[in-house]
């Protein structure tokens, strides 16, 4: 497929605002996860928090949108002149022409749940702040954001639980390929909430110990929220392209069609877009140097991933590999653009990673997983994103030196 | 660039149980008589995991297996795009009611039922389906963003995608904050223009403008106003009539979706 531009990317997640901290955590093996302690969740876990959420203070403007999620989402934008870059989209294509496509897997739902608690005790009627468009709805954070930035053009949310803000590349593509854009916002934002932490322990999928990806006794995942943006144009034009261009060069999709909530055991459906990304982007699987696994950290979808690691990259010399939710926790709807953003940043600054959490890499399962972070030429790499409902999304991203 | 072939339509809706019933009134053949909308449990599920599921994702399957029917389109290979703007709302509010209690032990069976893609889950679960699935949400303008990503998918893989938008009404609390009226849901199976079979209508996405958005015909309006699924209306109106020409459906405040309908054969 014909590449686009990652012309400018941030992130913030339990590793700190901004590129700076991820990238200085992702080098050292530094973790954010830390007991928790979100709201009342009685829960013996570890979660990945992104500190200072409570003080944020939403432009008047936009007001009606007060919520975690939204807060998360100002303060992402807000980091690596991300929200300055995405104006100047708007002014140089003109505001119909920027889409906005962003995953989400809970949007506002904490404030939600927090006005459940305050419905009227005779009525059972929520109370009169609760704003349903700016907050609960699946698409506020889209609708928040493109009135942030001014874009005027096509938007929407995808909400394919933890592969949503990996698909939403796949969809950008489409946009700017049809001609119905000439630039988009893509990325995630999910904020914690009650919904995920009791409904994950319910499926007995969090552990008391902080998630370690791929590890031998791994024992589940520990929960995180981040917010991670992108904007994406084609790469002629922009003027002045910098010595390093990194690239979304290739994506795959496909549906494991077999469980609601576990993986398929041979994860056949992983496999299917992992092989559809490698054909877009034109990369035989030697010429990947760096995998990022979905890697969860629970017993099923680390088999499941390896397994299909192992099927499409062979196990002679396949190529480095491993999770970061060890550093961040799961961030569901976000962890694909955050882990995209990841590969730009090792693709940019020619590094591996670390896997903080993991100690003892699982024998059983025949990867060349990486757990110290180390220097590393890369030139192409790849991010997997899993969900619930079977649905996997791959993407390619290469590094592209200056046309000199 | 962007023209696909819509060669099989679902439709399910309060006084109509599918799209051969659905044209009468889009033709004003027949008076609209408002009947809540009947949501039947699907065949296409084996009966464990139809045990599980809630009336919003019935309303989709339905309209899916409508439509994929009609197109004689392979279930087991076929794309899939869903657009809701609410999802399960009754699911979510047992949830948060739950969670605002003391005793939060959640069933593992609500809280997967509570992603958005539920519906895409068990619709692969369905029919082995392993092709790419997605679900957009765009509020009011979830049907334009659905057939906006559909469109551009089908064209891309060269292969045909089912679109399914659905919406279906909030209990409250909730409703009063978000009022939807009567359970809805349209499916049309959309196929790359060069490789349909001839004789199909055909649709192209022209690009959105700020005029208004068209209208449902006659009483059918309140419909198209009352649940996001049911904007898709002027353009079943279109189809149903067999009219050439430009139709605008509502996408976001200050934006609507232009296509052009070409009649079938």
């Amino acid at each position: 497929m014909e590449p686009l531009l990652l012309s400018r990317y941030t992130a913030t997640s339990a590793l700190g605002r901004g590129l700076t901290p991820q990238r200085e955590a992702l080098e050292q093996g530094i973790s954010g996860l830390t007991p928790n302690d979100f709201d009342d969740a009685a829960l013996d876990t570890r979660i990945g928090r992104v500190a200072g959420l409570e003080n944020i203070a939403l432009p008047p403007a936009l007001a009606d949108c007060d919520c975690r999620n939204n807060r998360l989402a100002l303060l992402g934008l807000e980091q690596d002149g991300f929200l300055a870059a995405a104006q100047a989209a708007v002014a140089r294509y003109g505001a119909s022409r920027v889409a906005v496509i962003l995953g989400t897997s809970t949007s506002g739902i904490f404030d939600t749940e927090l006005a459940y608690r305050r419905r009227d005790p005779h009525s059972g009627a929520l109370p009169a702040d609760f704003n349903y468009r700016g907050s609960h709805s699946i698409f506020g954070v889209a609708g928040f954001v493109r009135r942030a930035i001014g874009a005027g053009g096509p938007a929407w949310v995808v909400s394919t639980a933890c592969s949503s803000s990996a698909k939403v590349f796949a969809a950008a593509v489409r946009l700017i390929h049809s001609g119905l854009a000439d630039a988009a916002v893509v990325g995630g934002v999910d904020s914690l909430c009650l919904t995920t932490l009791y409904g994950f322990n319910s499926l007995e999928l969090v552990g008391p110990a902080p998630c370690r990806p791929y590890d031998a006794e791994r024992s589940g995942i520990s929960i995180g929220e981040a917010a991670a943006f992108v904007l994406l144009e084609r790469p002629r034009e922009v003027a002045g392209v910098d010595e390093v261009s990194i690239l979304l060069t290739g994506y795959g999709e496909s549906s494991d069609a077999h469980h609601m909530s576990a993986p398929h055991p041979q994860g056949l459906g992983a496999q299917l877009a992992m092989n559809e990304a490698l054909g877009r982007a034109g990369r035989t699987a030697r010429e990947i140097d760096y995998i990022n696994l979905h890697g969860t950290g629970t017993p099923a979808n680390d088999a499941a991933e390896g397994r299909a690691v192992a099927a499409c990259f062979g196990v002679e010399s396949p190529p480095a590999a491993n999770s970061t939710k060890g550093a961040t926790g799961h961030t569901l709807g976000a962890a694909g653009a955050l882990e995209a953003v990841f590969c730009a940043l090792a693709l940019e600054h020619g590094f591996i990673p670390a896997s903080p959490g993991t100690r003892t890499v699982d024998a059983t399962i025949p990867l060349r997983y990486v757990i110290k972070a180390r220097r590393a030429d890369l030139r192409h790499v790849l991010s997997n994103s899993l969900g619930f409902g079977g649905s996997n999304c791959s993407l390619v991203f290469s590094r592209r030196e200056a046309r000199s | 660039m962007n023209a696909v072939s819509i060669t099989g339509c679902g439709l399910l809706g309060p006084g109509f149980d599918d799209w051969h019933s659905a044209q009468a009134l889009l033709r004003g053949d027949a008076e609209w008589a408002h009947a809540p909308t009947r949501i039947l449990a699907p065949e296409l599920l084996p009966p464990a995991e139809r045990r599980r599921i809630g009336a919003v994702v019935k309303l989709a399957l339905d309209v899916g297996v409508q439509a994929a029917r009609a197109a004689n389109a392979d279930t087991r290979t076929l794309a899939t795009v869903f657009a809701s703007s609410s999802g399960d709302g009754a699911n979510c509010h047992a949830i948060c009611a739950m969670l605002a209690g003391a005793d939060r032990l959640l069933s593992p069976t609500r809280f997967h039922n509570s992603v958005n893609n539920a519906s895409a889950g068990y619709w692969g679960i369905a029919t082995g389906a392993q092709a790419t699935s997605t679900i957009v949400s765009a509020h009011d303008g979830s049907f334009a963003a659905g057939l906006v990503e559909a469109t551009t998918l089908a064209v891309s893989l060269t292969q045909p995608v089912l679109l399914v938008a659905y919406d279906h009404p909030y209990p409250e609390p909730l409703a009063a904050t978000r009022p939807l009226t009567d359970a809805f849901a349209v499916a049309l199976v959309l196929e790359p223009a060069p490789t349909a079979e001839a004789g199909h209508p055909r649709l192209t996405l022209t690009g959105f403008t700020a005029r208004p958005a068209d209208r449902a015909p006659g009483a059918l309006e309140a419909l198209r106003v009352g649940n996001p699924a049911a904007r898709s209306l002027p353009l079943l109106a279109a189809l149903a009539t067999r009219q050439t020409g430009a139709v605008a459906l509502d996408y976001l405040d200050d934006l609507r979706l232009n296509l052009t309908v070409e009649a079938g054969a």
